[in-house]
């Protein structure tokens, strides 16, 4: 009996020793999916960056619908998780969500995009990339470009033709690169005597649907785009192929400019495909979990904390690609 | 040639080619040069019919496998998934190696992704024939698990091929005028009427179909023709895998095959088979998808974005089907009756 009694308590001190030594945080990390090379470069590094702070990271995949990942936000709710990070699929619908979590007092944090609350104090912080800022570099290069190559229209007209390959409807960076380039254009005092927008429509930030709308934009134009705008390198692969399959070079008939920088599109630059990417960088796994612990301890932390990105041209492509981690 | 118009009206693919022609009319009408078709310099055909018959080529060929599905009162909702995994199986096996050398050689690649095809038929066949259960429920699992089979075999990575050869499916083999994938779904369907005509198994098939006991008690192996059909099935998505990896070059586990089994599955009703089994209609099948496929591209044509496409498309199928249903053709006869007989008293009372 004494033996039994001995083996209890000794028991019973390790567990309340353990317990006490690993107060090791738990994090729910809602991702959106792996539609691309970049957001599996995004996930890693938050899976990374998960071990290198010694946090049980409670990773869920939502398959590119909001319904998982409005479920996973609950499953971690239920689970008591310390805090919540969240990739928003969509910027709209997260309202009811995230007031369960305040009530149950787990701070969130969104990363990566963006996304509209009627109460901002739902979620603590936003980390991630300025979208926003990114359509106005976009705008910027092309400008340059084509002021420093002399690029004349291939129609003989006055205006150099854009096409848009946008993003999936109702996403943040979606709205962001769009706006920050439009707005742009319209800055520009000669912006609308340069550019005319020919066509703009949703590739889904998709490889697949990219290359079918780029398909039809040549069908109706072929020979009237001068330059492409894709929201997200992987529908520029896409569209590079249709391109290809139309008889026209792609970066010398239509000059191509799109939003991440993964690899994929450096090797495309490389071989003289592509002509520039400005880069969204996905390795946003330490500034999350450095926000993270700050929010933690009581600290505050402002309400937008964005990771620093810059423009990869062409010319770049072969020396910057094997420091590339995306 | 009342006769003929009469003979034409009531066969079963009058309804299905109506559909696609009166689509095309209004592309014809609406979009510029929507028929031009031109020979690039390499040889190969370019314009927006080649683009509906080759992006119709995958579809085609699954819904040939799925009709027999469907003619067997079953249904095959794991095609999508299995499209997935057919392409992450090949670009697997390809490497993503940017100097372009496979890591396996390419034949080896095509026939591990149709065994993969085959080897999810087996599986569906297996539930379906032996252990008796539902057919919708038996495939749900693979329709789940499929693309998290796929997840797993790509890493979650989208692998890009660099090897070139692996384009010409997707896309046309030097000095071959026509898409390759085209070319692979006319094989299909031969071999598909091959089958149809020229041996007794599509009998069989509608017999399973209209009622498996009658068809057991006739001397017919039931679970054998059932197993049959779902592994052509997942033989028909091995394949459809092979093109739409191709297509893009790469593995696309989120993406790859999305949604493609409801549409298999419209592409089948469209034609006039009917879900319950029995008789069935490859004409009508491979009409079906060439009207599903013509829908995408004339809303890219006209500018619908591909967020809204669902939308408008449900429009015009609910249209397509209300059209083609008994009851509609019913109250279609008895107002043609009603008018006839209206016009016939007039002409009486007038004389």
């Amino acid at each position: 009996m004494k033996l039994v009694k001995a083996v209890l308590a000794a028991s019973i001190a390790a567990v309340i020793a353990t317990s006490a030594q690993a107060k090791q945080l738990t994090i729910g990390f809602s991702q959106i999916g792996a539609e691309s090379e970049w957001r599996t470069a995004n996930t890693n590094d938050v899976k990374e960056a998960a071990k290198a702070h010694n946090v049980d990271l409670k990773f869920s995949d939502a398959q590119q619908k909001q319904e998982n990942q409005i479920k996973a936000i609950r499953t971690f709710i239920a689970q008591k998780v310390d805090l919540i990070g969240l990739v928003p699929i969509v910027a709209t619908g997260w309202d009811n969500i995230l007031r369960e979590a305040k009530r149950a007092k787990i701070p969130v944090l969104i990363v990566d995009r963006d996304l509209s609350v009627q109460d901002p104090s739902l979620y603590v912080a936003k980390i991630g990339t300025d979208s926003y800022a990114e359509g106005q570099k976009v705008y910027k290069w092309i400008d340059e470009y084509v002021k420093a190559n002399n690029v004349k229209p291939r129609n003989g007209g006055d205006k150099l033709n854009i096409v848009i390959l946008e993003g999936t409807v109702g996403a943040s960076a979606t709205t962001g690169r769009g706006n920050g380039f439009n707005d742009a254009l319209k800055d520009d005092p000669d912006g609308a005597k340069k550019f005319n927008i020919l066509a703009s429509q949703t590739g889904d930030f998709t490889r697949q649907k990219g290359q079918e709308v780029m398909e039809s934009f040549l069908k109706s134009d072929r020979d009237n785009i001068d330059i492409l705008f894709a929201m997200n390198d992987d529908m520029a692969l896409g569209a590079i192929q249709a391109i290809e399959a139309a008889g026209l070079k792609p970066s010398k008939d239509i000059i191509i400019v799109s939003v991440d920088g993964v690899k994929g599109i450096f090797q495309a630059m490389i071989d003289g495909k592509a002509n520039a990417t400005v880069e969204c960088n996905p390795l946003q796994g330490e500034l999350f979990f450095q926000t993270a612990e700050k929010v933690l301890k009581g600290e505050s932390v402002p309400k937008s904390v964005f990771v620093e990105e810059g423009v990869y041209t062409a010319d770049q492509a072969a020396e910057v690609f094997p420091s590339r981690k995306y | 040639m009342e006769n003929l118009v009469k003979k034409f009206t009531s066969s079963s693919l009058a309804l299905p080619l109506v559909a696609l022609v009166i689509l095309l009319l209004f592309n014809a009408f609406f979009v510029n040069d929507f028929f031009k078709i031109e020979v690039m310099d390499n040889g190969n055909l370019y314009g927006r019919p080649i683009d509906i018959l080759y992006r119709a080529s995958s579809l085609i060929i699954l819904a040939l496998g799925m009709t027999f599905v469907i003619a067997t009162g079953g249904i095959d909702i794991s095609v999508g998934a299995v499209v997935a995994i057919s392409s992450a199986t090949c670009c697997v096996m390809l490497g993503g190696d940017i100097s372009g050398v496979p890591h396996h050689p390419f034949f080896i690649a095509i026939i591990a992704s149709l065994c993969v095809g085959v080897l999810a038929g087996i599986w569906n066949g297996t539930l379906v024939a032996k252990f008796k259960i539902q057919a919708m429920v038996a495939t749900l699992i693979l329709m789940t698990a499929g693309r998290g089979i796929a997840q797993l075999m790509t890493d979650g990575q989208i692998i890009t091929v660099y090897y070139k050869p692996f384009a010409y499916i997707g896309g046309n083999i030097p000095g071959i005028a026509l898409p390759t994938a085209m070319i692979i779904a006319l094989l299909m369907i031969c071999l598909v009427l091959f089958l149809d005509k020229k041996t007794s198994i599509g009998l069989m098939i509608q017999s399973v179909g209209i009622n498996a006991n009658a068809a057991r008690y006739a001397g017919i192996k039931v679970t054998a023709v059932l197993f049959a059909v779902y592994i052509f099935s997942g033989f028909c998505a091995g394949t459809a895998g092979l093109i739409e990896g191709s297509l893009i070059r790469a593995a696309d586990a989120n993406n790859a095959g999305l949604n493609m089994e409801m549409d298999a599955i419209l592409a089948v009703t469209l034609g006039g088979t009917l879900m319950v089994g029995g008789r069935y209609y490859i004409g009508g099948t491979i009409i079906g998808a060439i009207t599903i496929q013509t829908l995408t591209t004339t809303m890219y044509a006209i500018g619908v974005s591909s967020d809204r496409l669902p939308a408008v498309k449900a429009v015009v199928i609910l249209m397509i089907i209300v059209f083609q249903s008994e009851k509609f053709k019913e109250m279609y006869r008895n107002y043609k009756l009603k008018h006839q007989n209206n016009g016939g008293s007039k002409e009486a009372s007038n004389a």
